[in-house]
């Protein structure tokens, strides 16, 4: 039962000029009064909707800082109850011990995403705009960011909305095809129906593999750094994440174990893992460190070849050009600072490459446009609506899957009512992946990824 | 009025339409002591609409009664005139059986059949009065007959305050010149159940000889017919045709011309008429655009010249009807026998029922019927089934059974009228079930003999029969899972025959089966050992195996459905004291009443965050 009040910090952790705990719930306004008084002695409660009172915030008789309270009547708060955001100078200590205080007037501490679940639960707000929520507050980049705003705005459940209308105007008609038999004037042809049937299928895989990208987008690229030893991967490394995290020598075989590093590169982010250099070796913890790499390279989403273009090519390189050419790859032809001896080899493998000084940083850009269009993110238009997180992708993927098996399964004379069934199927993947139709685990699976304060 | 003491009863059934005598029916062979009474004792299981039985989704309800114990079936196959299975080609879960029926012999074997069961009377009676004194239901009838009982089931039709409309006539009357029951509402508003208006129609009769039948389309029923029920052991035989015409551009101006002479059109008519089933003006009306309509011309009986024009109920004046009938193809110099008219009668709002059809807040109380807001002989059946076998539980102090949506037609009408209620008359139509698939006319016995058996209302022979039928089935679908088909010439020329693929190796038979091109019979020349089974078995085992992968695919359904039947919520929840609900959900959940989470996923109202919040609360209630 949702009668109790919680409360949060809903601001980021750290030093900011302003922290914000919220307080939501039927008794908000009563909690809140406990610890915060205003200066000319006015009453939360007796406070209209979207005004703000100012004052001081208390933890018993303590005075705690100056604050800001703001009211927010229900159903008009983001909760749908009733709520008060009291904000106050930033500092992590600071909004720690208001959060306390309100606990000790009869708050309780938000579990992750509660606010949010009751912001569903009320009906403030759709099922996918509640997950984008989560994405909004985590979002890695603009990119990512621009995602998340539109779907928290609604757009994709007006696309998931479309195809649900087309999907159930095919369902009517396969009423109208069993419950008037004796009236064929009523169904529009089987031809129209498959040509329906088709067009819903193309949309859904092209949301699909928007999925697939705006993951690369929202989430990062999982990028691995392969390359003969000393080819220069960590000086790469470091380049893109502006760190020193990887210690560069000119001793090869100076990683061992796989260095992980975030970086900022365009407009995406790449989750970069450095790794040992692939050779052939007798030392048993180089060996270890290599089979890490292979492993590494099996999941990554993208891999970045670094080979030394001022030195010969030699056996090692070729084998290792066998591992990965097969995979989304980009060959980074490293050392171009170098006189280069004329090893014009990787030009002519027929794969993506580009030619950079990963010491003075020339040609990073021109890397960063390879990804993009390697990956082929730059064919995802950016205001495209996109799916997020793996619920929303499984049950697009269900939908897909029904509405294919639905073709493939007219097409082979398989009559309309069993047809049917894999139609309902894809519709009510839709229509739960927009919390419209709910099954028991729905609800909980969403919400225990969101994060505290939303 | 001097009343009398009559008698002290189990079970009084107001009402020997199709609702009360499987009311009444169920009632007595459960052994409880039942009257049933019925205005005018010749119109016993009457129909004054339409004289067949069966249709999409119809079908199924009379395959499901039979299922369960019921009379229609029986009834329907021993007075068949023509039979016919609609959609075949269609698919399995949208084959429906539907047979032109002789309305006399129908009802006089009604009438018969209930006046030979044990533990029942039929008797002819107007109830005027009905209310709870102590803890029985006390029933005055218009003569001054007290009757007392402890389960009344309503299954009052169109008599309920019934009322004729014909052009600018209108007066107080039951359908085929019935008296109304016209004071009973008065007791059931004394009660405060929420009554309503709805009203149907019904074509004219005509003349056969005045019907120039060589200038129409025949329609004959299938060569090989299937019995409604399960027990009827001989095929029935065609002993009619039908006949198609069409409405066409003069008729559509006639109407047009005198639609203000319509009660309908002129709102003298408050009640609301069924959606599925509207007259031809309605039709002419809403479907503007539309060249023509289709009308069916059947007969009526075997001993009469009567006819009925499916398709051309209408409440316009009896000159007008008898212009526009006379504008149509072959119906030139028709002569009416019996005009068509629109009949308007109280009924009940059946969100005021649970589902196992008693009324909240009444104990002993059911509807059944057109009472509860349905439309149509095999709807008002399915219900009387359950209404009688509940009343005569309670009487039996018995708990109280229902159906569930997922395991047969009968639930997903019962469910949809009392959580969903209805704006209109309700129709059962199959896209009204989730579950087709599964629910399908061949297997109703499957889904329902063993609770028919449960209840007392399938005997032993019967039932013993019926698992005999099921191992059978089975064994059979095992075999032929089991037995490959090599790769002969002879099978080959087949296949290629029917257009699919040759086979290369041995393959299954099942796997041959689920082929859309083929059929369980063109394949049984190639299974030297197959066993001889009946027509039905033969059909139960083909749709089992061609759509194993479609029916497994709904039962992964049904569980969930099942889950969510199975999460069960007090009568007694205090929906307005759970935070979160929204203000339309905590209204309706309380005036519903669910008895489980899944029937209150079924209120419209009710919005999926407010099932989460419902789930949630259980939870916690739980804990």
């Amino acid at each position: 039962m949702i009668t109790d009040t919680i409360a949060a910090i809903s601001t980021p952790l750290g030093e900011g000029g302003v922290s914000t705990v919220r307080i939501s719930g039927d008794d908000a306004f009563m909690v809140a009064e406990k610890i915060f008084k205003s200066k000319n002695n006015k009453s939360l409660s007796a406070m209209a909707g979207y005004t703000a009172a100012f004052g001081a915030v208390y933890d018993g008789d303590e005075r705690l800082d100056e604050a800001v309270a703001l009211v927010f009547r229900a159903p008009k708060s983001y909760t749908g109850e009733n709520t008060v955001e009291l904000s106050v100078h930033g500092g992590i200590h600071l909004i720690r011990r208001v959060l306390r205080a309100a606990v000790t007037a009869g708050a309780r501490v938000a579990e992750g995403g509660e606010f949010t679940k009751r912001a569903f639960l009320n009906g403030k707000m759709s099922l996918t705009e509640a997950e984008s929520v989560m994405s909004l507050i985590s979002a890695k980049n603009d990119r990512a960011l621009n995602i998340a705003t539109r779907n928290k705005q609604g757009a994709l459940s007006k696309r998931i909305n479309a195809l649900t209308e087309k999907l159930l105007y095919l369902v009517s008609q396969i009423s109208v095809f069993s419950d008037f038999p004796e009236d064929d004037t009523l169904f529009i042809s089987e031809d129209v129906f498959k040509t329906s049937l088709t067009a819903i299928l193309g949309e859904l895989t092209s949301l699909i593999a928007d999925y697939d990208k705006g993951r690369l987008i929202t989430e990062g690229i999982n990028t691995v750094i392969v390359g003969s030893p000393n080819a220069g991967k960590s000086t790469l490394m470091n380049l893109l994440s502006k760190t020193q995290r990887s210690i560069v020598t000119s001793i090869a075989g100076t990683t061992r174990d796989i260095v992980e590093q975030t970086a900022k590169v365009g407009d995406y982010t790449l989750l970069l893992a450095d790794t040992a250099g692939i050779h052939q070796t007798a030392d048993e913890v180089e060996k270890i460190g290599i089979e890490q790499a292979l492993q590494r390279l099996e999941t990554a989403d993208l891999c970045l070849g670094v080979f030394d273009s001022s030195v010969d090519v030699t056996d090692d390189d070729k084998e290792l050009i066998n591992r990965i050419k097969d995979k989304a790859t980009l060959l980074v032809l490293n050392k171009n600072d170098l006189q280069c001896s004329g090893n014009n080899y990787y030009e002519t493998l027929n794969l993506p490459f580009v030619k950079i000084s990963a010491l003075t940083g020339e040609g990073e850009n021109d890397l960063v446009g390879a990804i993009a269009e390697l990956l082929k993110l730059n064919e995802l238009d950016p205001n495209a609506e996109v799916l997020q997180g793996e619920r929303q992708y499984n049950t697009v993927l269900r939908a897909k899957n029904a509405v294919n098996e639905a073709l493939l399964a007219i097409n082979g004379g398989v009559t309309l009512d069993a047809v049917g069934i894999l139609i309902d199927d894809a519709l009510s993947a839709l229509l739960e992946l927009d919390g419209k139709k709910i099954t028991t685990e729905v609800a909980n699976e969403v919400f225990k990824n969101f994060c505290v304060g939303k | 009025m001097q009343t009398y003491f009559a008698e002290n009863i189990d079970v009084a059934v107001i009402g020997a339409g199709h609702a009360g005598v499987e009311a009444a029916l169920a009632s007595a062979r459960l052994g409880a002591k039942t009257v049933c009474f019925t205005i005018n004792l010749d119109w016993v299981g009457n129909m004054p609409c339409n004289p067949s039985i069966g249709g999409t989704a119809k079908g199924h309800l009379v395959r499901e009664i039979d299922a369960l114990g019921g009379e229609m079936g029986k009834a329907a196959d021993a007075n068949t005139l023509q039979s016919r299975m609609l959609n075949r080609g269609k698919g399995p879960a949208v084959h429906s059986l539907r047979a032109q029926i002789d309305r006399r012999d129908y009802s006089a074997y009604m009438k018969h059949t209930l006046e030979k069961q044990e533990n029942l009377l039929v008797r002819q009676a107007e109830i005027i009065n009905l209310e709870k004194v102590d803890d029985l239901w006390q029933l005055t009838t218009a003569l001054g007959a007290v009757f007392t009982a402890k389960s009344v089931v309503l299954a009052t039709g169109t008599f309920l305050k019934g009322k004729i409309f014909v052009g600018e006539v209108n007066y107080e009357g039951g359908p085929d010149g019935t008296f109304a029951a016209t004071k009973l509402s008065e007791s059931l508003l004394k009660l405060n159940l929420p009554l309503r208006r709805f009203k149907t129609g019904t074509p004219a009769r005509v003349l056969k000889s005045s019907i120039d039948f060589s200038r129409l389309e025949e329609q004959n029923g299938d060569e090989q017919t299937v019995p409604f029920s399960f027990e009827t052991k001989t095929a029935p035989q065609n002993i009619v045709s039908c006949h198609i015409s069409y409405t066409n551009d003069k008729t559509k101006e006639v109407i047009l011309n005198n639609i203000h002479r319509s009660p309908l059109y002129g709102g003298v008519i408050e009640g609301v008429g069924p959606r599925y089933c509207p007259s031809i003006e309605d039709k002419i009306v809403r479907f503007a655009d539309k060249e023509r309509h289709q009308l069916f011309i059947e007969p009526c009986g075997k001993n009469t010249e009567e006819m009925y024009l499916q398709g051309m109920s209408s409440s316009l004046p009896e000159e007008v009807q008898l212009k526009f009938y006379r504008t149509i193809e072959g119906l030139e110099d028709v002569k009416i026998m019996r005009p068509a008219y629109a009949i308007e009668y109280d009924c009940i709002d059946p969100i005021a029922l649970f589902p196992t059809l008693e009324v909240k807040g009444h104990s002993g109380l059911f509807g059944a019927g057109q009472f509860n807001g349905s439309s149509g002989y095999e709807e008002a059946a399915a219900q009387g089934l359950v209404a009688g076998i509940n009343a005569a539980k309670l009487a039996k102090g018995e708990e109280l059974f229902h159906l569930s949506r997922s395991g047969s037609y009968i639930g997903t009408l019962i469910d949809d009228l009392v959580t969903k209620g209805c704006a209109d008359p309700y129709r059962m139509m199959t896209s009204r079930s989730e579950y087709r698939l599964i629910l399908r006319q061949n297997n109703a016995d499957e889904r329902l003999t063993p609770l028919g058996y449960e209840l007392g209302l399938i005997s032993e022979e019967r039932y013993l029969k019926f698992k005999d039928t099921l191992n059978i089935k089975n064994a059979e679908i095992e075999r032929l899972e089991n037995t490959y088909a090599s790769p002969t010439d002879a099978i080959n020329e087949m296949l290629m025959k029917k257009g699919t693929a040759p086979l290369k190796a041995g393959v299954s038979m099942a796997d041959l089966i689920r082929r859309p091109q083929l059929s369980i019979t063109d394949i049984l020349p190639f299974d030297k050992n197959h066993p001889i089974l009946s027509e039905e078995l033969l059909d139960k085992v083909e749709t089992e195996i061609k759509y194993s992968g479609y029916i497994k695919r709904q039962l992964a359904s049904v569980k969930e459905m099942h889950r969510m039947e199975n999460t069960k919520l007090s009568v007694d929840t205090p929906y307005n004291e759970i935070d979160g609900l929204r203000l339309e959900a905590k209204e309706k959940l309380s005036k519903v009443k669910p008895l489980s989470i899944g029937q209150a996923m079924g209120i419209s109202g009710v919005s999926p965050a407010d099932i989460s919040v419902l789930i949630i609360w259980l939870s916690k209630k739980g804990h």
